[in-house]
């Protein structure tokens, strides 16, 4: 990690390595750049929403060595050395839904899909620490994801339902037809979040 | 919302960090983050130096034996809550952990850090106070320990000097015959208590022989009061009432957007016999 002063401005920046969904992306920050937003606007990586920005609505939540992590409250700087990964790299290999992203699409768990790629990456990781949850486990699972949609109820049943799916419990229900059911917040992937803009923040800034 | 301009060291060894925090009069260490980076955020905090000590090696350590739970400066509240060995020795530590905002803040917040950080509303200062932990520091003039009646010295402030680095806390075992429970009253699942109670509670033959409890968010820093004399030996209804109101004479509630301090000491009497009685039925099992 090399630190430089870019020419005419006094603050410093530092060249980072970031792993991220197994692609190393070479960055160059100064230290203040959250993880979050270095995933957004260094990377790219326009899946991961910023909400509240100071770790309460569990948007940015991506996994940083397998743990779901607020990336709104980490320094990219601090993020050398770890695996991260975001919402654009839960598919599986072949690029189908893993089994949260299938649930949430069957359960209708997403409306504006905001909050989505923080609860899909927390769930992915939730489900594989707890293959079994309980409704109450499922709650619980959630609890750190705010949602100002769904009322929660199609969540909960989602977390259930991915982890019936993750199981191999239960055959998947088929997807209805001509409805995409939310395929974009679930991948992360649309035509406007791969636009590297800071106005996709939502937030302006 | 975002913080502002800060030099940044990430030290390889304890000597660099020390180093490090010496060199600017307003530096800061970073550990898990989960609350000092809202606060730059937010920009409450503005710190010139930031020294990342979240790649010095050998920190990460939770042990517990006879004597009690030693927990390393990075080991996160996630792998001190997920240790049979912590909840065995101390189960306070894991019954107050469990309430230290959700898991996904756990996974990178450290225990350590959450002391250090001394904010009268978090969980682990009180809980290290209430067991009469200590915390092991490194700074330039060499490691120390300092037990918990001498590090909270004001809201938000411990009494670790400048260029000190706490490297590990230390919680003292559940001795023989002794009960413990921890109950807290937030508006939202995960949110900072509005008042939080945790109780110790010793009996011998059938009598209570030593009684404590600490109080989180109730006043502005971690406090803890002997209810020994005002429960007089039983936990029946009429000693849990004086206990109540014995705590409640050495506590000044405060009033803030979440609360009033009325309704704070109205949390404080019930959950207050709510503790007792349950760290009377677990010294009773143990």
């Amino acid at each position: 990690m090399a630190e430089n002063t870019a020419a005419g401005t006094a603050e410093r920046t530092h060249d980072v390595r970031l792993e991220v969904n197994g692609v190393t992306h070479e960055v160059t920050v100064p230290a203040r750049r959250l993880l979050s937003d270095a995933l957004r606007h260094e990377c790219g990586l326009t899946g991961t929403h910023v909400g509240c920005e100071h770790g309460v609505c569990g948007a940015c939540t991506v996994l940083v060595d397998g743990r779901p992590v607020r990336s709104c409250l980490m320094f990219a700087v601090t993020a050398q050395g770890s695996e991260i990964t975001t919402v654009e790299g839960l598919a599986e290999p072949d690029g189908s839904l893993n089994p949260v992203q299938q649930a949430f699409r069957e359960c209708h768990g997403l409306q504006c899909g905001f909050c989505t790629p923080g609860f899909l990456t927390t769930v992915t990781a939730g489900i594989k620490e707890n293959p079994c949850p309980t409704h109450e486990e499922a709650r619980e699972m959630v609890a750190g994801n705010l949602c100002r949609c769904t009322g929660y109820q199609n969540i909960v049943k989602a977390v259930e339902r991915a982890a019936e799916i993750a199981r191999g419990d239960t055959p998947s229900a088929p997807a209805p037809d001509g409805d995409d059911g939310g395929l974009e917040a679930a991948t992360g992937e649309t035509e406007v979040a791969r636009d590297d803009d800071a106005s996709t923040t939502g937030l302006g800034a | 919302m975002k913080p502002t301009a800060f030099d940044y060291a990430r030290p390889e060894t304890l000597e660099e960090a020390v180093q490090a925090l010496g060199s600017h009069p307003d530096a800061k260490v970073l550990a898990g983050g989960q609350s000092l980076v809202p606060l730059m955020s937010m920009r409450l905090a503005a710190p010139a130096l930031i020294v990342d000590i979240n790649h010095l090696p050998g920190l990460d350590h939770v042990t517990a034996d006879a004597s009690g739970v030693r927990i390393g400066a990075l080991a996160r509240h996630a792998d001190v809550l997920a240790s049979a060995d912590v909840r065995r020795v101390q189960p306070l530590v894991s019954l107050a952990l469990a309430n230290v905002a959700h898991p996904t803040i756990r996974n990178r917040g450290t225990t350590v850090g959450s002391i250090v950080h001394a904010d009268a509303a978090a969980e682990m200062p009180m809980v290290l106070q209430l067991l009469g932990g200590s915390v092991d520091v490194v700074g330039s003039g060499g490691r120390r320990t300092i037990t918990a009646d001498e590090l909270y010295v004001a809201p938000l402030e411990s009494s670790l000097a400048h260029d000190e680095v706490a490297v590990e806390a230390f919680f003292p075992a559940l001795p023989a015959g002794s009960g413990v429970a921890f109950e807290e009253i937030s508006r939202r699942h995960g949110d900072y208590a509005m008042c939080g109670v945790a109780a110790v509670v010793a009996v011998e033959d059938g009598r209570v022989t030593s009684a404590r409890a600490g109080y989180l968010s109730v006043s502005d820093v971690p406090t803890v009061v002997d209810l020994t004399d005002a429960l007089g030996g039983s936990v029946d209804e009429a000693a849990l009432a004086r206990a109540a109101e014995a705590a409640l004479a050495q506590l000044e509630p405060e009033t803030d957007i979440h609360a009033t301090a009325a309704y704070r000491a109205h949390l404080a009497k019930v959950l207050t016999a709510r503790v007792l009685t349950a760290a009377h039925d677990h010294a009773r099992e143990e």
